[in-house]
Parts: structure tokens; C-alpha cells; sequence
């Protein structure tokens, strides 16, 4: 029944995809716009066939009906119902129909919000978006079937891999990155839109602008989020390893990060038109081939679950994706022509420029160290891989050039700058920088490049802070407001502005955060017996025994431990907070936990390596790692802020607001 | 040609350098730091071009050749290409200690690189995940990690 209900739903959401698709585009090139009501109807009509598909699925999942093939496959009576709803994305078939039903939500809001603007664009970019949705209605009807239906349906099943329900952070981490990979879609429709007409006008651009900050903002959360995950659930000791997995999120975000850049250029200088459409079509392309490289199973991972025959078909759509794309820029490109040319590199629009291409520089690096190793076994049959190393070193220097690009773009003033002015602003900044790196070489800390960021970080802190509280500070002086008023009032005349600066912020303390952690680490390993301690950095770890317990859906040991800091305070870590090993009741094998002791300034991370029953003994690797959780505390928080701040609709001016200059173009450099 | 052609021009020739001083970087960094899959034939294959290089070494730890040291802070045994006895085999030392799944007969990753005196050395071990689950309903279900838990709960008095 939920079977046959499931795939009818997946059938009917493809058709309707089809039609959008079809009809769009041919009615699209042709300038019929009549049309557009039929294809805004067969665009909700794929939203709603996805999203109760998905809903019919959770059905079966809750109702453990294991005659539906994907549900006997990641369902158990044993699991946990927060985990048996959120094993809809935990093995292929069930996350590739939980991404139908992201792109169908994307693509109802946006037609909906749009159903009565920008007719010029619409059937084009709906028929264009209809198609991406083709390629993956197409996939959960055939490929990635995830309702045949089994004739003898079995009493219990093996329930989803252990690994995934090790931590709460699993239940957000793969719908925060499905819903940046997925929204994705909307401004490669957007963009390809206005290639297919010919033009890109102002506001046009609004929209594309939009609906990139949205994806972006998810992505960057479930990028963190990830990170957070390897390292609260794998008890290796770090949060990113250059994993092709973690790199085929890392380009899409870069690439879109430039595009947010490089949009202000077009905006303000009319200009790099085709080079920020480039970046939209350049960032959904490589959504894709991130979704190919996670789950075809080319890559060994914890993503790509079992050998699946989703690959050929993903290969065939990105072959086909690439072609558009570059056809539409090749035939189309000659279209969007500048309107004006860029001035001096010293100026808003060329740090800028600069920013796009380090972005460029590092995606290209990144694409490199990741599709390398295929193409030497696809070509010469030999398996190696890239190792970390040269990822490190070569997005350490790209990396330290966007933090001074940041620090310095916001003090340049668009157009020609003044000399005198420009030294003057940057005093205070630069000064700060000296001050910390300084200050940090005083209290001990060496090396060249974890100082530099340091520095750096600190000029571009005082940059942005003042940039956000300058404007508020005129409006204390001039119109005698509080300061909370004027912050208010001058953030909403700028949303974007401000929400950008924020998010500056929010980037800055990931880099201070990613630079502290792997420069400053301590790390030490050891076997103790009951009442032995060792010692790691200032932190003493005492191994209090070993226990054991029992949860609904695993049994495990746990190696009690108490910390002691240079406070001499001590911190007990049993039970549930030790470091231990989870035995779940399918799984042959253990899966470790680590303790994770989260603070301000530290985190001391132990996890169990080994114990020996008999003679009572544990073997730990612990590791103190300053400011980590800075890059999920502080940063996401502020991210989501930022972004909220810059998509907050901005109400409808009346003419007199309108016509009076903000105060931050009053002082040049908005 | 005029002054805007010649800008243009300046800037496309200055990328177009600046994209080629990036690739010769990135392609020589990535030289340096290739990571080999190999398995103990595949490796002692190679002859004396294995010798230094990263290598990830696969295959099963070899039964009766696990070794610790004095001190018990170093760990040797054998990495073989499968679990035939004719099978090509390699001698490791590791100085992490091991996981808790390690044993032998079970399927390793060691990271590290081949000595000349013919022996691998790793700070790296990783076991194989076998991430397959049982059917549900085998008979003789392999329990051995549960008696390990009993023990562990009878002999540390815990609870």
C-alpha cells in the first residue's frame, strides 16, 4: 500500500517536472508568456507530489512496514523514533527522495513569492529549474528507487548504520547540506534565465542575489556542522581532513561565496556581468558533481553507503549540465556586455577582484588535489591519493590573502581613493594587528603563519567592527539617538551591508578558531591502569575504571576519566560523558565516542583507543585544542544572524526616505 | 590599439600567468605529497622507489605475528595481500596504539613508509570497518563483544 501510494506520488511529481520542463522553456524561447500559470501549476504540483511522497515514507518508516524495500533496508524496532524519521536520509534511495522533496519545497516558494513579477524571466528560469527536477524525479523513480515493494516482507530490520546514530548532530548536519546543495538550483535557474533571454537587468538581479545568500547560508551551516560531527562522533582528533567528500561542499561554497562578491561589482560598476553569471552556473554545477562524488560511491565513505548504479546517470547529467552551461555562455555571453570598466586595483571594485580570483585559485586548487587521484586510476590503474599536506599548504597562503582582502576591501572607497584618507583609516586597524600578533609572541605562542592570522584577523576585526558601528555612531551624533536605536535604524537603512559584516565576523572567527586549533595543539596517548593519570598540555586526565550500561538501541563501555586544569579544578567525565565504545546490536564492530570537555577558550578531547576487561587497563589519545569551538559556537550563530539580517525584506520606501542619502554613502564607503 | 584594448590585454596576460604560476605550484606541491595504496606485493614490487614515499598499506594482519615490545609501547606484526599462507607479506611496526577492534586475521590500513631494512613503519592504524551488518535472523549470532562486556562488568565490579 505505502508502496504503491509512494512511487505513484514520485511518478506524478515526475510527470509534472516534465511538463514545467517542456512547456517552460519552448514556450520561454518563443515569448509566449500565456503559458506561465500552467507551468507555475505543474511546478506546485512537483512540489506537492514530493513532499507527500517524502511524508509516505516516514509513514512506513514509523509504521515499520518492512515491505517496503528501503524501509527493510534502514528501519529496526530497535532504533529510536527521533532516529527511524531521521533514517529517511541515513542510506541512498531514502536521502536522494528526501532531496526531491528540499527541491520541491525551493521550488514552490520561489514560484509562489515570484508568481505575479518578472514574467520577462519567468517561464525560462522555471522550465530550467523543471529540468533539474526531471534529473532527480527521474532518479527516485528508476536508479534510486526507494519504494519497491518485497513479497515476503521481513519481521525486523538492520536499522541504519551505527556510525549515524552515534550523535544528535546527525540529525541536522545532511538537511542543513541538502538544503545549500539543493537551493543551488534556483540561482543556476535564475542565471540561466537571463542567458536564455539575453539580459540581465537590475532586477533581475535582486532575485539571483537572494536566492544565492539562501543556499549559502545552509551550506556554509552544514559544512560546520559536518565538521563538528567527524569530530564530536569519529574520535580521530580533528574536524576536516581534506576528504573529497568534505571538498565536494567546500568548492560549491567558494564559488558562491565569490559570486556574492563579485554581484556588488555588477550592481555598482554594471560590469563582470558574465563572469558572476559564470560563478551561479559554476556553483550548481559543482553542487552536483559534489552530490555525484558523495553518494555514486566512486569516493569510500561513510556518504556513499553501498555500490549503487546512481553513477552513469549522474554522470550523464553533469556531462549534460556542463554543456548547457558553457553553450549558454559561449552563444548567449556576448549579450551581458559591461557598461562600464573597472577602475584602479587600489578600490572597492578591485580588492574585489582580487577576492574572486583567490576564490577561483583556491577552488581550483581544491578540484585539483580532489578529482587528481580518479583520473591517475581511471587513466593508469593506480590508486593513490593526495595527501593533507598539500592541501594545507596551499590554501594556508590563499586563505591568509582573503583575511587581508577582507580587512582591506571594506576601507576602499569604490572609484579612485584618496591617499590621505586611506592611510588614515587604516592606522587604527593596523596598529591593532601589530598589538595582537605581538601581544601573542609575548604570552609564548611562536610560529610565522599562526601569528600572521593572529594579526591579520585583528586588523580585519577592527575593519568590520567599525564599519558596522559607524554609521550608528553619526546617527548618535547628529540625531542624539541611543545607541541601540541608532545601531538598529542604520542596520535596517543597510541590510545587506550590515548582515555582510556580520558574517565577516562570523568567518574571522572560524579562521582564528581553524589557525589556534591546528597551530596549538597538544596531543598525548597512553595506556592506564584504574587511579593512573597522564598528562596533556596543562590538563591531567585520571582514569577512573571502566563501566558498562545499557541503551534501547546499544550496550557500551565507558572509560570513566576526571580532568584537571591548570585551575585545578576537577572536571568528572562518566557514563554518559566518558570517552567510550558503543556496541550497537547488528554491527560487528564498535564504534568509539570520544568526550568532548567544550569551553570558551578549550576543548580537551579524549577517546577511547582500547580496553583490556581483564586486566582493567584503557588506552586514550588525548588532545587539548585551543578556540575550536569558536568555529561552530561563535561562527554559526553569527552566520545565520548575518544572513537573516541581509534577506530581511527590505519594506517599500516612501519617497521621502528614499531620496535621502544613507549616512554611510554620505561618508564614502557604503 | 587603443589604450583600452591594450589594458584589457594586460590583464588577461597577467591572469593567464598568474592561473599558470598557480597550476606549475599546485601540480609540484602535489608531487610531493601523493599517498600510495598499496598492498604488500604491490609495494615490494616497486623495489627501491618504495622506499620513503607515503604509502597506505592494506591487507590482513597475519595470525601468531603480533608482537608487542618490552615497554608495550610499540606493536609488530606482519601485513599480508590475503589470508593464503603463500601470500606476499610485509613486516610493520606501530607505535599508536591500536584500536579496539584490532586482532589478528582482520583487515588493516597502516599509513607510514617502507624502510630500507625491509621493515613499514606507521603512526597510523586504521582496521578496516567492516560496516556490514548481521542478517537479522542468523542462528549463530558471533557475539564476542558482549562477553567482552560481561567480563568487563565482572571484573572491574562495575555495575
Amino acid at each position: 500500500m505505502n508502496s504503491t501510494l509512494g512511487y505513484g506520488l514520485v511518478l506524478a511529481g515526475l510527470l509534472c517536472a516534465v511538463f514545467a520542463a517542456v512547456v517552460g522553456i519552448a514556450t520561454g524561447l518563443s515569448r509566449r508568456e500565456g503559458a506561465l500559470p500552467w507551468v507555475q501549476r505543474a511546478m506546485y504540483g512537483f512540489a506537492g507530489a514530493m513532499v507527500l511522497s517524502n511524508l509516505v515514507m516516514v509513514k512506513a518508516l514509523l509504521e515499520h512496514d518492512f515491505s517496503v524495500k528501503y524501509v527493510s533496508q534502514v528501519g529496526s524496532r530497535a532504533t529510536p523514533t527521533e532516529y527511524t524519521i531521521v533514517s529517511l536520509w541515513s542510506s541512498l534511495e531514502g536521502s536522494i527522495l528526501f532531496w526531491g522533496a528540499i527541491m520541491g519545497l525551493y521550488l514552490f516558494a520561489f514560484t509562489w513569492i515570484y508568481r505575479r513579477e518578472h514574467g520577462r524571466y519567468m517561464l525560462l528560469t522555471l522550465g530550467t529549474m523543471a529540468a533539474v527536477a526531471v534529473f532527480f524525479s527521474f532518479l527516485i523513480a528508476g536508479p534510486a528507487n526507494p519504494w519497491p515493494a518485497i513479497p515476503n516482507p521481513p519481521a525486523d530490520g538492520p536499522g541504519p548504520n551505527p556510525l549515524l546514530q552515534n550523535h544528535p548532530l546527525m540529525i541536522i548536519h545532511p538537511p542543513m547540506l541538502y538544503l545549500g546543495y539543493v537551493g543551488m538550483t534556483v540561482p543556476f535557474g535564475i542565471a540561466a534565465g537571463a542567458l536564455l533571454r539575453g539580459e540581465l537587468g537590475d532586477a533581475w538581479l535582486v532575485p539571483l542575489r537572494k536566492w544565492t545568500l539562501v543556499p549559502w547560508m545552509f551550506l556554509s551551516i552544514g559544512i560546520i556542522l559536518g565538521g563538528w560531527w567527524a569530530y564530536a562522533v569519529l574520535g580521530w582528533g580533528g574536524y576536516w581532513a581534506w576528504d573529497p567528500v568534505e571538498n565536494a561542499s567546500f568548492m560549491p561554497w567558494l564559488t558562491a561565496t565569490a559570486f556574492m562578491h563579485s554581484t556588488m561589482v555588477l550592481e555598482r560598476k554594471k560590469s563582470l556581468k558574465l563572469w558572476t553569471i559564470a560563478l551561479a552556473l559554476g556553483s550548481f554545477v559543482l553542487t552536483i558533481i559534489g552530490t555525484f562524488m558523495t553518494r555514486s560511491g566512486v569516493f569510500n565513505s561513510v556518504h556513499s553507503f553501498t555500490q549503487s548504479d546512481i553513477g552513469p546517470t549522474f554522470l550523464i547529467f553533469i556531462a549534460l549540465v556542463l554543456v548547457f552551461s558553457v553553450a549558454l555562455l559561449a552563444v548567449r555571453g556576448h549579450l551581458l556586455v559591461a557598461e562600464s570598466h573597472l577602475g584602479s586595483i587600489v578600490s572597492r571594485e578591485g580588492s574585489i577582484l582580487l577576492n574572486n580570483l583567490v576564490f577561483a585559485a583556491l577552488t581550483f586548487v581544491v578540484l585539483l588535489g580532489t578529482v587528481y587521484p580518479l583520473a591517475t586510476e581511471a587513466f593508469f590503474a593506480k590508486k593513490i591519493t593526495v595527501g593533507e599536506p598539500y592541501f594545507n599548504q596551499m590554501a594556508l597562503p590563499l586563505g591568509l590573502g582573503m583575511l587581508f582582502l577582507m580587512g582591506v576591501g571594506p576601507v576602499l572607497p569604490w572609484g579612485a581613493p584618496s591617499k590621505e584618507l586611506l592611510q588614515q583609516q587604516l592606522v587604527v586597524p593596523t596598529g591593532s594587528g601589530v598589538v595582537t600578533a605581538g601581544t601573542c609572541f609575548a604570552a609564548g605562542y611562536r610560529g610565522f603563519m599562526p601569528l600572521l592570522a593572529f594579526g591579520l584577523a585583528a586588523f580585519a576585526t577592527v575593519v568590520t567592527v567599525r564599519e558596522l558601528f559607524l554609521p550608528a555612531k553619526q546617527r548618535m551624533d547628529e540625531q542624539k539617538e541611543a545607541l541601540f536605536t541608532a545601531l538598529f535604524r542604520s542596520a535596517s537603512r543597510a541590510r545587506r551591508r550590515f548582515g555582510g559584516y556580520v558574517v565577516h565576523l562570523a568567518i574571522i572567527a572560524a579562521i582564528v578558531g581553524i589557525a589556534a586549533s591546528s597551530a596549538y595543539k597538544t596531543h598525548a596517548t597512553g595506556t592506564l591502569r584504574p587511579g593512573e593519570t597522564m598528562t596533556v598540555g596543562d590538563w591531567k586526565v585520571r582514569f577512573d575504571g571502566l563501566a558498562t550500561g545499557k541503551e534501547p538501541h546499544r550496550e557500551y563501555v565507558a572509560a570513566n576519566i576526571s580532568l584537571t586544569g591548570p585551575s585545578g579544578v576537577e572536571i568528572h567525565r562518566h557514563e554518559s560523558l566518558a570517552p567510550r565504545m558503543n556496541f550497537y546490536e547488528r554491527s560487528n564492530d564498535p564504534i568509539g565516542s570520544p568526550s568532548v570537555s567544550a569551553m570558551f577558550l578549550r576543548d580537551v578531547y579524549v577517546s577511547l583507543l582500547n580496553f583490556d576487561s581483564k586486566a582493567g587497563t584503557a588506552s586514550f589519545n588525548a588532545w587539548v585544542f585551543p578556540l575550536v569551538g569558536w568555529i561552530w559556537y561563535v561562527t554559526i550563530p553569527l552566520l545565520v544572524l548575518g544572513s537573516v539580517i541581509a534577506l530581511w525584506p527590505q519594506r517599500r520606501q516612501r519617497p521621502a526616505e528614499a531620496s535621502a542619502p544613507a549616512p554611510a554613502v554620505a561618508q564614502g564607503s557604503p | 590599439m587603443s589604450p583600452e584594448a591594450r589594458n584589457r590585454l594586460v590583464a588577461i596576460g597577467a591572469i593567464l600567468v598568474a592561473g599558470a604560476a598557480l597550476a606549475w605550484i599546485a601540480l609540484g606541491n602535489m608531487g610531493e605529497n601523493l599517498v600510495y595504496y598499496w598492498k604488500p606485493s604491490e609495494m615490494l614490487a616497486q623495489g627501491d622507489k618504495a622506499y620513503g614515499a607515503t604509502v597506505r598499506l592494506g591487507g590482513v594482519v597475519v595470525p601468531g605475528s603480533v608482537q608487542w615490545n618490552a615497554d608495550h609501547t610499540s606493536l609488530t606484526f606482519q601485513v599480508a595481500d590475503t589470508h593464503l599462507p603463500t601470500a606476499a607479506k610485509v613486516t610493520v611496526t606501530a607505535t599508536e596504539t591500536p584500536p579496539q577492534m584490532f586482532r589478528e586475521g582482520i583487515g588493516v590500513v597502516v599509513e607510514g613508509s617502507f624502510q630500507s631494512n625491509q621493515v613499514f613503519k606507521t603512526n597510523r592504524l586504521m582496521v578496516n570497518h567492516s560496516n556490514e551488518y548481521k542478517a537479522p535472523h542468523d542462528g549463530g549470532m558471533p557475539s564476542d563483544w558482549k562477553d567482552t562486556v560481561t567480563q568487563a562488568a565482572n571484573e572491574t565490579g562495575a555495575k
